[in-house]
């Protein structure tokens, strides 16, 4: 969320907010600039604005038939989410008792905690935090008030996800969210000497997921790289923010390892530490499982990546085509669908990110219809086969691109010898 | 020294823990879950019971959440009820007896064409229905030294305000005439009490079925009662009833004999375009139906929210105190109630009548 600077001239009507523009839009490239095929160069820019309609019509069926049923849908998962929560904490508290050699409560707790985490972050948190409820005019349950279990404040998450990431989805250097700046998931990302270690990298962020969210949220990465050029203005804007991440920290951290491990503490058969591991362990389990969803959101084989120059100008149409393509499914049980917190239909989700999320299954078939009947490829797959997809391309793509005339060793040793070149390498004059 | 010291510091530490335990939500959302009713909770209510009073209207008994704090005969509360998953606020006037040691309120309603609300209370809301509520409020209310003589005049529904009263002050009141106006015979709101309380001698009651006897006209009155300048007078019904009762003691002279009970027009009408009120800022104007309220007020001078400009975000919401907006990707109609306080995306809304936007 941005403040608007005083201006005299309003900044023109955003052209994404209509699939017809004033100005004829250009017919598609046969190939991108990477030199690799463009996916909609078959369609015309009537027939885009022709799917635009189709997809305009889809999502009025649906929010215009929102009503009692949604609504208690949302009202029975936030219920179960806390029952399970508490109940997950009230096993805890006993978590020291043993037997058979066993921590009877401790898996209980941990594997509660762990469920009721998951939903927080991914159907409730996420969802609502995204405006998908806030047609119910309920004050609690709104993307203005909602803060989750998480350790980036929902201030900045909204802002880096819901306007950045989903207005700019797989636009290489506008998207981030295309490997979080620390992988290279596309061919037609540069390669440098960094990515070569990125299946380390990609473990690391699984793991600390939601600390890296945080600070990636919080654009801590570039506030490192630019520190010395940044406005006086930027610095004291990321020295706030950073003191509302730290504190959204401190106080997740402060309740899962401080609070309740000493509450633990005061049953006859509590356990402290054993409090503090369900913690963790809770909590490793959310990161790790959040992260496998979500990389499988736009990062799977098949997944198309855009460039900067191609959205200028760019029509709601447009827009909907490109988070068609940008984006891909995890087909799979209805348990898995709700844990995932319906981003298993991230094609639907991308269309319509204020879509209720329970109504994006009902949708799934009429879009695949759509891109099937457009020559579009509607991405999908199970858990593992995306999954899998993924962590080899973070395997492959860890390596320089083939280029004629020289190898992949060449590329790097010439990489490394001029990152080392500083510090005593070839480049060094004297 | 002090004992409450130690006491307040061991309830504010108890606070504090309370709060580590329930971050990012708060105490009171698991609360809510045991008991929504409790007190210190958000006020709310729980509906008993709705009865049928006419063909239209209907009485609807709530048990209030236990930090209810009572109120005085004519006054009104707002309920805030999910109408296919969205929730409306509507103020009504309370009818119960305030003497019954039941501890339950009871309002009176009447469905209107197009009334969202009204038409959910008296058709489609079960017993057992949880609901928001707010505290009384209002000063369309009996004086403590209640007067000699007194006369209502009611229309329509106008008259729950006038039954609470009635209710709980009759006894107190040596002299009542009361003036009730509805279309029929049959769309009287408490016909047979208000008959019992003349056949009883309490009041006199004249009704004006205006089907039948046309619209009352306030020139009958020194027919009907003659010494009505003598008397007290409490107005409730429709704005012209109110309009024309105004000019009536106003030019008799006796403006300071009235009260009147202004009912806010319920349906908001959408049109294109509209005067736009940024509350805090102080700023107003002209907005047209193809324009972003978004644009309007950053061309204005106003620091707005925003933040995708495509309705994608949720970045621009803002709270709309009252009015009507247009979804420009849609063409779909968002009204909002006085006190309703809907929430908009500004970069999709443009103005579809008055709104007041609390910027």
């Amino acid at each position: 969320m941005t403040l608007a600077p005083e201006r005299t001239r309003p900044t023109p009507a955003n052209s994404r907010l209509s699939v017809t523009s004033a100005e004829p839009r250009p017919q598609r490239p046969e190939f991108k600039k990477s030199g690799r095929p463009n996916p909609a160069a078959h369609l015309t820019p009537e027939q885009i604005e022709e799917i635009g309609r189709e997809l305009d019509v889809i999502r009025a069926e649906v929010m215009d038939s929102r009503g009692a049923g949604d609504a208690a849908y949302i009202r029975r998962v936030i219920k179960t989410q806390r029952y399970l929560e508490m109940g997950s904490r009230a096993a805890l508290l006993f978590s020291g008792v043993k037997y058979k050699g066993v921590r009877p409560m401790w898996w209980l707790g941990t594997a509660g905690l762990s469920v009721a985490k998951i939903l927080e972050n991914m159907e409730i948190g996420h969802n609502v935090m995204h405006g998908q409820w806030d047609w119910m005019r309920d004050p609690k349950i709104h993307s203005t008030a909602w803060e989750w279990d998480h350790a980036s404040p929902a201030s900045q998450w909204k802002h880096s996800h819901n306007e950045i990431h989903h207005m700019f989805t797989n636009v290489l250097g506008r998207d981030n969210d295309l490997g979080y700046g620390i992988l290279r998931v596309d061919q037609d990302q540069r390669w440098s000497l960094f990515y070569l270690f990125q299946p380390v990298w990609h473990v690391a962020n699984a793991l600390l997921f939601e600390y890296s969210i945080a600070a990636y949220d919080l654009e801590l990465g570039g506030y490192l790289a630019k520190k010395k050029r940044m406005s006086e203005e930027d610095k004291a804007k990321f020295h706030q923010d950073a003191q509302l991440t730290l504190a959204k920290i401190k106080a997740q951290m402060t309740k899962d390892y401080v609070v309740h491990p000493a509450l633990s503490a005061a049953t006859f058969t509590g356990s402290p530490r054993h409090t503090f591991t369900a913690n963790v362990v809770a909590n490793l389990v959310r990161n790790v499982w959040s992260n496998t969803v979500i990389i499988c959101g736009h990062f799977p084989p098949g997944i198309e990546t855009f460039e900067k120059t191609s959205i200028e100008g760019e029509t709601r149409g447009e827009w909907y085509l490109r988070q068609m393509l940008g984006s891909g499914n995890i087909h799979g049980s209805k348990a898995m669908h709700l844990m995932t917190g319906n981003l298993s239909h991230q094609i639907e989700h991308h269309l319509f990110p204020d879509m209720p999320s329970n109504r994006y299954s009902q949708i799934a078939p009429k879009i695949r219809d759509l891109m099937e009947r457009n020559d579009l490829k509607y991405v999908s797959g199970s858990l593992a086969k995306q999954v899998g997809g993924v962590y080899w391309k973070v395997v492959e793509l860890s390596l320089p691109p083939k280029r004629e005339g020289t190898t992949r060793r060449a590329t790097i040793l010439r990489a490394a010898k001029k990152a080392l070149g500083g510090k005593g390498g070839q480049g060094r004059r004297y | 020294m002090d004992s409450p010291k130690p006491l307040a510091g061991l309830l504010d530490g108890a606070r504090k823990v309370a709060q580590a335990i329930a971050t990012p939500l708060v105490p009171a959302d698991y609360l809510d879950l045991l008991d929504p009713m409790r007190s210190g909770a958000d006020l709310r209510g729980r509906i008993v019971s709705i009865t049928p009073e006419t063909a239209d209207a209907a009485t609807v008994t709530i048990r209030p959440g236990r930090g209810w704090a009572g109120h005085r005969p004519g006054q009104y509360i707002r309920i805030g009820i999910d109408v296919d998953g969205v929730r409306h606020w509507r103020a009504y006037s309370l009818t119960h007896r305030s003497d019954s040691g039941d501890g339950l309120i009871s309002i009176t309603t009447k469905a209107i064409p197009d009334g969202k609300v009204s038409n959910q209370l008296v058709r489609a809301t079960a017993p057992g229905t949880l609901v928001m509520l707010d505290q009384a409020t209002g000063d369309f209310t009996l004086p403590q030294t209640l007067p000699a003589r007194a006369l209502f005049l009611t229309a329509g529904s106008g008259i729950t305000p006038v039954i609470g009263m009635l209710r709980n002050h009759l006894d107190d009141l040596p002299d009542v005439a009361h003036i009730h106006c509805a279309p029929t015979e049959a769309d009287v709101i408490f016909r047979d009490e208000l008959r019992g309380y003349a056949a009883a001698s309490r009041l006199t009651l004249h009704e004006n079925h205006d089907d039948v006897a046309g619209i009352f006209n306030l020139a009958s009155l020194d027919e009907l009662v003659p010494d009505w300048r003598e008397r007290e007078v409490w107005v409730c019904g429709p704005t012209g009833l109110l309009d024309a009762a105004e000019a009536h003691w106003e030019s008799a002279g006796l403006a300071d004999q009235l009260h009147v009970e202004r009912f806010r027009p319920s349906v908001v009408e959408p049109g294109e375009g509209g005067t736009v009120t940024f509350e805090r800022t102080g700023i107003t104007l002209e907005a047209d139906g193809g324009t972003p309220i978004l644009d309007a007020g950053e061309a204005a001078g106003v620091l707005m929210p925003s933040g995708c400009r495509m309705g994608i975000c949720f970045g621009c919401v803002v709270t709309m105190r009252e009015g009507a907006v247009r979804d420009l990707r849609t063409g779909d109609i968002t009204t909002g109630e006085d006190g309703e306080d809907v929430r908009i995306q500004t970069c999709i809304s443009a103005a579809a009548g008055r709104c007041d936007i609390d910027l």
